[in-house]
Order: C-alpha cells, then structure tokens, then sequence
C-alpha cells in the first residue's frame, strides 16, 4: 500500500538538482547547439566543409547541424566574398532566419570585401546585417573558424537572454517579487 | 586542308577585305571591318572548318578613335589551329553583328561583352545582361568608369556603393626582388 511521508530531505533527489540563474541555463543549452546558416560564397566555404567533415569536426562544438532552410538555423556562417548582386539575397535568408540569431563573418571578404576593392563587392557584410564575430584569413584555416565558434559561444554565455527576449514578462516577475 | 591552305584560302577569298594580318606564334590574327564580320565569320567556319569559337573578348581604347574592339577567337578541332578576327567599333555605332546564329556558343558571350563593355549587337535573340542585374546603369570595364565602382539603387534588386580605395590600387611590381618590395601595395602613379 502506497504510503506518503512527509521528508526534510529526500536523499533520491540529491545531486539532480541544480541551482541556476535562468539565463546561464538557457545560454548554455543555446551555446551548445548551434545550427548553422552555410552561408558559402567563395573558397571560404571550402574550408567550412573541411571544418564540418572528419578531420576538424566542428560536431565536438555542438553546431554539426548545417540547415539549408533558414528557418531552422541559429547562426548564418558568412563564409566568402559577397557581391552586391548577392547581398540582398543574403540578408533576406538572414531575416527569414528565426530569433535568437547570430552571425559569423568569415575571413577577409566577408568582414571587409578582403582584395576586391571593386565596383562589384560589397565591402564587409556588415553594412547590412549584424555580425557578432569576424574571423580573419583567406581563408581561414578550420582552426580558425573553430576558434571564432568558441568566440561566439563565449558571447552568447554572456547575453541576458531571457531579459532581452522577453523584457515585460521580466517586468512582471519583478513586480510580483517586490 | 592543313592551317596554311586554310589561311591562304581565306587570303584569297576575302582579300580586299582583310585589313591587316599579323602571325604571333603560329596564330593569325585578321583585322577586318565590323560590316565583313557575319561573312567571313560563316566563310571560316563552312569552309575553313572553324567550328569552335573559344572566346569573344571586347576592348576599350579610351581615347582612340575607333573606340571599341572586338576579337573573336577560333580554334579549328581539323586543323589544330587558331584564327583571331579583330574588328574596330567607333564609340557612336556601338553595335556589331551578331555571330550567335553562327556559333551558338557566341550567344553568352556577346551578352557579357554587351554587360561588361556597352557594346551592342545586331540581331542577338535575347541581349540582357548576364552578370550584373537588368537595370544596372553602367558598364564596368569601359575604360572610364572607376575601379572603385559607382553607387547605384536599384531597390529590392541590388544597390552598389563606391568602394574605399585607401590610396588604392593595389598593385604589384614584377621583379626579383624580395616579396616585401613586390606586394601588393598603394603606389604612387608615377611607378
């Protein structure tokens, strides 16, 4: 027969729970799986499939999961030379990607328009879409690329994500608190 | 028929026609009027058997009058040989005939010589631009537009903004001398 006791300490549960703040924990689930936009344009994005492929394996970092519908991504990886005739086309996939979102700038090209100092490049695709981290290189190595995915990682550990997404709810917690 | 009969050949039919020829390596190059174009371009390749036509490329000599050239460059799979026919455009006409009936091949490439240079071409079954976008108001490679490019809108298309050169371009000096000396580098115009 089922029998209920009233417990101080129930020794099944110890060790399962942790204390947090909400957004470290969100952060960290975040930071963690990464799907990445493979925004390739140029030879960056070769090295891009190298970073993804056995040798380099940006798996280890949680963000193996490179989706082509922008619906589905959490951080567009910039990789290679924009033009103008591209860049519309790229900050649409970027919009059509959904919040929270973040972008890498992937080597010379994308962060400044690199050598193509031309009537054809657009210089950095900064001057249309946010970008969170720039690597640089050109290309860079996969090294390079991992290394700039920790940056980012170590970003978004830091962001007050509940609070920014959604800042009434906040509002109204603190309220009831106080 | 070997190159040289095919060349002779040539020689023979048009030679009124032919305004110089200049041989470079085994390759000849014709300079023929734009008018002649569509003749000789259909005489090479019935007759000569130029059935493949590698390339066309369009030059500018800003300044000069003619303005614009076209070449035209064949290669024969019989014979092994190529032929060039070079013709003059003045900047007024700005149109050649079209060879995109002739070889088929011709229809991309008139379209990017028509993007890149303005030239125009008579009878082409669909002259757009093939590299930047419809409604793109210049015509890069002209010798008078800027390296660093024009700003231009056209909305929800595509716009263009002129490029920082830094005291660009960026250039390098073939030499042997070290690769700091010969990078690329902001020089001065007067090097």
């Amino acid at each position: 027969m089922a029998e209920t006791r009233l417990t101080t300490h129930d020794s099944k549960i110890e060790g399962n729970v942790i204390f947090t703040r909400f957004d470290a924990a969100l952060n960290w689930v975040r930071k963690n799986s990464l799907w990445p936009m493979p925004m390739g344009l140029a030879c960056c994005a070769i090295e891009l499939m190298a970073t993804a492929a056995s040798r380099f394996d940006i798996a280890r970092f949680g963000a193996e999961v490179m989706r082509f519908s922008p619906r589905q991504c959490d951080v567009m990886i910039v990789a290679g030379t924009v033009t103008y005739k591209m860049a519309l086309a790229v900050k649409r996939i970027y919009e059509q990607m959904p919040e929270p979102k973040w972008v890498i700038a992937m080597g010379a090209c994308a962060s400044t328009g690199g050598m193509y100092r031309s009537y054809a490049t657009l210089q950095g695709i900064d001057q249309l879409i946010p970008v969170d981290v720039y690597i640089s290189g050109c290309p860079p190595r996969p090294e390079a690329l991992l290394a700039g995915l920790m940056k980012l990682q170590e970003k978004i550990s830091r962001e007050r994500s509940f609070r920014n997404q959604m800042p009434e709810l906040v509002e109204r917690f603190e309220e009831a608190l106080s | 028929m070997t190159r040289e009969e095919a060349v002779a050949l040539l020689n023979k039919s048009f030679g009124g026609k032919i305004q110089s020829k200049t041989k470079f390596r085994s390759e000849t190059t014709y300079t023929i009027a734009a008018n002649d174009l569509r003749e000789i371009a259909k005489f090479s390749r019935d007759e000569l058997s130029f059935d493949y036509l590698i390339d066309i490329t369009s030059i500018d000599n800003f300044g000069e009058e003619p303005r614009y050239a076209m070449v035209y460059h064949l290669y024969s799979m019989q014979l092994g040989a190529h032929l060039r026919l070079k013709l003059k455009v003045p900047e007024e006409a700005g149109v050649v005939d079209t060879v995109s009936d002739i070889w088929p091949t011709a229809n991309w490439h008139e379209r990017e010589a028509y993007d890149m240079m303005g030239v125009g071409f008579n009878g082409h079954p669909d002259l757009r631009r093939i590299l930047m976008w419809d409604g793109y108001p210049y015509f890069p490679l002209r010798k008078d537009f800027p390296l660093e490019g024009l700003p231009s809108e056209m909305p929800d298309v595509a716009f263009t903004k002129a490029t920082p050169l830094e005291g660009g371009p960026f250039v390098t000096i073939p030499s042997t001398a070290g690769s700091r000396d010969r990078e690329p580098r902001a020089r001065p115009p007067e090097l």
